[in-house]
């Protein structure tokens, strides 16, 4: 399996054909208490870049962009009862959707951790 | 991702300014953010935790962004009269009063807090004022443009504010200022402590007991470090204010109030006293007589909404298809444990329990027209 980030903070690990995608721990300590993910239905097709989810925070509703292109396959049901798993388990168990990759050729551009890392040292 | 600072848009092109208390701030973990032309503490260590300690604690909030005004001069009481619908020459010395600016319409220009200074405070002047800080140098020109040259103004912009709000703030500002026990809501003082002139007031924008002090900001942060040194006060930011202030029914001026509603619109007719009612003589009085006569058009209420998704300012309110007002300020209320909001809507569809739609993202979510505080007042008043 591989991980890989993007520069709008999410990560997506990648196992055969199908993409776990969620929020980083940067991305969640940047929006604070999350109250509410608002989660796309399964079978939903999305291109590189539409709206995919919406996080609310206390304060703030965020978009969240599909990374890659991909058929929604299952999303993490647990969100809908305990959204605050997004913060305190960001990179695990606060995962947000399930994708079945159109073109994987889409993953060769992102970053791997350690570019990642060194992206967020950046900001 | 997108849209994780929600308040720092509000800013225009001007360079933010350092409050005094700036490194402090940063010193003890806040994060920053543009609000009102100022560097201000959004959280410390996350909104939910910071309100919850407010409501069962006590927090200190930097509010020096706010302006700070005092009056004093020949007349002082009838030329602010004119700008004010509330009465002054009644207002005691020590007692504060909420009030606002009107525009020639009525339009609500700001909200305000004034008091009738006593003990010397501020040079001797007669009157101190509170107002927003996005609006204050708006203000400040309003003013000038209607008060009498008999009347001096002063902008205190070397003062800072400080608000310590919470079930707890009467026993640890007491155990820093004894005599500050005494004070009831509403009612302010001049205090000296460690050789620095306070003045306090039994007020703030919680909904709990807890004070507004004056500090010179060079001061400040020996004030701050004395309070947040006691166990049961810790910093609290921007974030928690506001969360807390919508659970408290209390309006958010450039959000809930702006020049397009009024007063008694607004639910905030509290603010004029009888005699200012019936003799007028202030600008905007108008508008107010033909509201309390014939009712407003629409109204300023609060909304308990079904489910978890938070409704924010700008979603539009249905009742059926009928496009009925809109949200002006909204979020998850975590004292009540689900989103609540504030909205403005029309007359016939604002009264309690009345059944709403609010439209977020394409979808209606069911809502209801909701008595406001949300969550009780626990302000200090007479036994």
């Amino acid at each position: 399996m591989s991980r890989y980030f993007t520069d709008e903070h999410e990560w997506i690990d990648v196992e055969g054909e199908i993409a776990t995608v969620g929020i980083t721990d940067y991305a969640q300590e940047q929006l604070g208490d999350i109250v509410f993910v608002e989660l796309p239905a399964e079978g939903t097709t999305f291109e590189k870049g539409d709206d995919a989810a919406v996080v609310e925070s206390v304060k703030a509703a965020s978009d969240v962009y599909a990374p890659i292109s991909g058929e929604v396959v299952e999303t993490n049901s647990a969100l809908e009862d305990e959204p605050a798993l997004v913060n305190s388990d960001a990179e695990e168990d606060g995962w947000f959707f399930k994708l079945r990759l159109t073109d994987a050729t889409e993953l060769e551009g992102l970053m791997n951790e350690a570019a990642y890392k060194k992206f967020v040292a950046s900001l | 991702m997108s849209g994780t600072d929600d308040v720092a848009h509000l800013e225009e092109d001007l360079p933010l300014q350092d409050l005094p208390l700036d490194a402090w701030h940063r010193a003890k973990g806040a994060r920053m953010v543009g609000f009102a032309g100022y560097h201000m503490p959004i959280q410390y260590e996350g909104i939910m935790a910071e309100h919850a300690w407010v409501r069962e604690q006590a927090g200190l909030f930097d509010v020096s962004h706010m302006g700070q005004l005092s009056f004093s001069g020949e007349g002082v009481d009838s030329a602010l009269e004119q700008l004010l619908p509330s009465d002054i020459q009644g207002l005691k010395p020590f007692r504060q009063r909420y009030s606002m600016l009107l525009d020639e319409e009525g339009g609500i220009l700001d909200d305000l807090m004034v008091s009738r200074l006593g003990d010397g405070a501020f040079d001797g002047a007669d009157i101190y004022m509170v107002v927003n800080g996005a609006t204050k140098y708006d203000d400040i020109g309003w003013m000038i443009e209607h008060l009498p040259d008999e009347v001096v103004m002063n902008h205190m912009d070397e003062q800072a504010l400080l608000a310590l709000q919470g079930p707890q703030a009467g026993d640890a500002l007491a155990s820093l200022i004894p005599e500050t026990a005494d004070l009831l809501f509403m009612q302010s003082g001049l205090f000296t402590w460690r050789g620095v002139p306070l003045w306090i007031s039994r007020s703030g924008y919680t909904g709990e007991d807890g004070f507004e002090i004056s500090v010179p900001g060079e001061d400040a942060k020996l004030l701050a470090d004395a309070l947040c040194a006691l166990p049961q006060v810790k910093p609290i930011g921007l974030g928690a204010r506001d969360s807390l202030r919508l659970e408290a029914g209390l309006p958010l001026y450039g959000h809930d109030l702006t020049p397009a509603v009024s007063t008694i619109a607004a639910d905030l007719g509290f603010a004029i006293q009888k005699r200012r009612r019936e003799e007028g003589g202030f600008i905007g009085h108008a508008r107010v007589m033909k509201e309390l006569a014939d009712g407003p058009g629409a109204r300023r209420v609060g909304l308990r909404i079904e489910g978890r998704l938070p409704a924010r300012e700008g979603a539009k309110i249905y009742a059926g298809s009928v496009e009925v007002g809109a949200v002006t300020s909204g979020g998850f209320a975590p004292t009540v444990g689900a989103p609540i909001a504030m909205a403005w809507v029309s007359t016939p569809h604002s009264a309690i329990d009345t059944a709403l739609e609010i439209e977020v993202r394409g979808k209606r979510i069911a809502a209801a027209v909701a008595p406001m505080p949300f969550v009780p007042h626990r302000y200090r008043r007479k036994a």
